[in-house]
């Protein structure tokens, strides 16, 4: 009733979340070995910003189109494909569906 | 040779929809394209129906001899109540989009550009 | 219990009628139409458990029109059901009830509301027409029922501009697919003078025109379906529409892949083992150009949904490159048809089918909750919503780790059989598909941390959870997302395993109308 059989393995739900439960029970015990030097609410747990002068927290919320800034500028040839194939013009939507039908014609009919 | 023109005429109707659909700007004239692809649609479909020397299908008073098929006659009427239907719905939203973006160019109606 | 025929027939014969009798119930009072659909829905979602329950366990049902037996010349219309039809009509029917039990609240404010609903009643019954039929031109004419219906409902915000261009441009492509598949269903009727698909199935043989007509069809359901590159229109009208429109118009898209499928297996069944030229059979020819265009589905839609700011666009995205899950799972069963792991990738994509509808559903209610509370759908501006929304929150939580194919949710249990069987026809398919997953996970933690976490802004800081009918429905999607999470198996040998037994094994759905003649 658990588990699912693919060809070349078996994936059980109850299984993974007992030993899920067991990894996190093990890292518990080791991290409570360790030394315990921690005081709240003093100067030790504010973050620490080094270089630029700090602004209130709503200023320095990352906006979400800046979010990948990195990704999306290293793969800039392939956005710009894609923005430039993403017209919006309800032509090119009837253009695309005649040219793989096009393809697909030649394929297999001829 | 004479009875392929009704194919040759479905062939020309279907390639003209789509050239008016691809390469015209105006939305009605977009509009037309769609139509004129249903009615090249609507011509195969009678004219699969015909048999050679045939008449119209009818019981009452006719002459005899062979008839031509009705089940074609009754798809092709189903698909063109659905063809009005299509078209009104589509005159509706155009009349709709000249009053947001006050212009019929396809290519400047845009806005959900990706 | 035997269940009488004429039960297939009622599945759509009720929602039509409650399509008609709706202008009139809503004259009365607003509360009374609400009840009133919701009892409509309900009954029908009782009447396909009942049938599926039936279906399951005995074999396929027909139901004729007009006439108790079949005789020859077979010119009557046909239901026919077998499991992989009443699979479609189960997602179908819940997830109407679903939208519906959500609009109570959410399009409370707006006018008009009685056209709504009535149009909410003809995209089911044009819907679960679909599915059920058993006829090819019977098809053409409920797929453009749901069409126009759809059409009307994407366009029902007429005041905002975007919606109107989203509804014309769906009109457009919509009806050009559909005159495309009455060309293809011509040129079968032309050649074999037979409309039914058992009766097709039986007589086909592989010519030049029956090869022009499966490339139309093919291709022109495909396109309804939202295979990349003809799936541009999907995020205009997904984005544009109001959510629980959305939800209900993920099943119509559903309904055109259920189309492909039937197409394929049943109706060119017995032509799928031909050889043409350098000795490939058909269905690997169909097959590998099926799986190219899945994995540009799913690549293209993972990518473009990275760049988006809108919420709604970016679900729809997301729900392009779902789809490419789901037609690499049956591409790759086309291509290694008979053999063993074959089997299990057409099961993945089937059961996907299942499991990405919810997922998707879920996402999409979540926007909608969103768009209530705060009148706002782009990202850049949402900020600090956790605070408020508590349950909103846990919702979108399940619906992310869902959708990217985490352990131990439902989306999981059926990529795991995707990825493990297109990895025996060729890894580097199986590669790419668990590449774009975690792609998928990175796309909505960026909609988590922009719009659920961060500072609080005072323009959201008297924001209220969303009414209790909202918080309902996305519960019940939620709880039903978990169960098919920890309960994969009976899932899949109960309801997915006799589907694609039902595709791969297509001569009893023939021979329930050949073989007694």
């Amino acid at each position: 009733m658990f588990t699912i059989e693919t060809g070349s393995g078996f994936w059980n739900p109850i299984i993974w979340a007992i030993s899920i439960a067991i990894a996190f029970l093990l890292i518990y015990v080791i991290r409570s070995i360790g030394k315990k030097e921690y005081k709240k609410d003093t100067e030790q747990v504010k973050s620490f910003l080094s270089g630029n002068p700090e602004y209130e927290k709503e200023k320095m919320h990352v906006k979400a189109s800046n979010l990948y800034w990195g990704f999306t500028t290293s793969l800039k040839g392939l956005y710009n494909l894609l923005r430039k194939m993403h017209t919006g013009n309800t032509s090119d939507y009837v253009l695309w569906f005649v040219i793989i039908l096009a393809i697909f014609f030649l394929i297999e009919v001829i | 040779m004479i009875y392929n023109i009704p194919y040759i005429a479905v062939a020309a109707l279907i390639l003209l929809g789509l050239y008016a659909l691809i390469f015209k700007r105006n939305l009605i004239k977009m509009v037309i394209g769609i139509t004129l692809i249903e009615s090249g649609v609507n011509l195969f479909l009678i004219t699969l129906g015909y048999r050679k020397d045939s008449i119209a299908p009818i019981y009452t008073s006719s002459p005899g001899g062979t008839m031509a098929f009705p089940v074609p006659q009754a798809l092709t009427l189903t698909s063109i109540v659905i063809g009005v239907a299509v078209l009104a719905l589509m005159l509706s939203l155009v009349v709709h989009i000249y009053r947001h973006y006050a212009t019929l160019d396809v290519s400047k109606i845009r806005r959900l550009k990706e | 219990m035997n269940i009488p025929d004429y039960t297939i027939a009622m599945v759509v014969a009720i929602p039509l009628l409650g399509a008609f009798l709706t202008p009139l119930v809503s004259k009365i009072n607003d509360k009374i139409r609400n009840i009133f659909v919701i009892l409509v829905l309900a009954l029908n979602a009782g009447l396909v458990f009942l049938l599926a329950s039936e279906i399951l366990t005995k074999g396929i049902k027909t139901y004729i029109f007009g006439a108790k037996d079949l005789t020859f010349p077979i010119v009557r219309i046909l239901f026919e059901v077998d499991a992989m039809s009443i699979f479609m009509a189960i997602i179908s029917s819940i997830l109407v009830l679903i939208a519906v039990i959500y609009s109570w609240a959410f399009m409370k404010e707006n006018t008009g509301l009685d056209k709504y609903y009535t149009l909410i009643l003809l995209l089911t019954a044009g819907m679960l027409g679909m599915v059920l039929t058993g006829d090819m031109f019977n098809f053409f004419v409920f797929l453009e029922i749901s069409s126009i219906a759809s059409c009307a409902l994407i366009a029902f915000w007429t005041d905002v501009g975007e919606s109107v261009e989203a509804g014309f441009k769906y009109i457009v492509i919509s009806s050009m697919g559909a005159l495309f598949v009455l060309f293809a269903v011509a040129l079968l009727y032309g050649q074999y003078n037979a409309l039914n698909i058992a009766l097709l199935s039986n007589l086909i043989q592989y010519t030049f025109l029956d090869k022009i007509a499966l490339v139309l069809l093919i291709i022109a359901l495909a396109m309804k379906a939202g295979i990349v590159p003809m799936h541009m229109w999907l995020p205009d009208s997904y984005g544009s529409a109001p959510s629980s429109v959305t939800v209900i118009l993920v099943s119509a898209t559903l309904a055109s892949l259920y189309g492909v499928l039937r197409v394929i297996f049943t109706l060119y069944g017995n032509a799928l083992s031909t050889l043409i030229r350098f000795d490939i059979s058909v269905n690997v020819l169909i097959g590998w150009f099926i799986v190219a265009l899945a994995v540009i589905s799913i690549i293209i839609g993972v990518t473009m949904a990275l760049i988006q700011s809108d919420f709604n666009r970016l679900i729809a995205y997301g729900a392009v490159a779902e789809i490419g899950y789901m037609f690499l799972g049956i591409g790759a069963g086309i291509v290694a048809l008979g053999t063993a792991y074959g089997k299990i990738a057409l099961n993945g994509g089937i059961f996907h089918i299942m499991n990405d509808a919810l997922d998707v559903a879920l996402l999409f209610l979540v926007a909608g909750s969103i768009y209530y509370a705060t009148r706002e759908t782009s990202l850049d501006k949402l900020c600090g919503l956790a605070r408020n929304m508590k349950y909103t929150t846990v919702f979108f939580i399940i619906g992310l780790l869902a959708i990217a194919g985490m352990p131990p949710l439902n989306g999981f249990a059926s990529k795991i059989l995707i990825y493990e069987s297109t990895f025996q026809i060729n890894p580097i398919l199986a590669i790419v598909a668990i590449l774009c997953s975690i792609l998928l996970l990175a796309v909505f933690v960026k909609v988590f941390f922009s719009a659920f976490m961060g500072p609080k802004i005072s323009k959201y800081s008297d924001v209220k959870e969303v009414p209790k009918s909202m918080l309902i429905s996305m519960g019940i999607i939620a709880s039903i997302i978990v169960f098919i999470g920890l309960f994969p198996d009976i899932i899949i040998s109960n309801i997915v395993e006799p589907a694609s037994n039902a595709l791969i094994g297509y001569s009893e759905y023939v021979s329930q109308v050949v073989g007694g003649l």
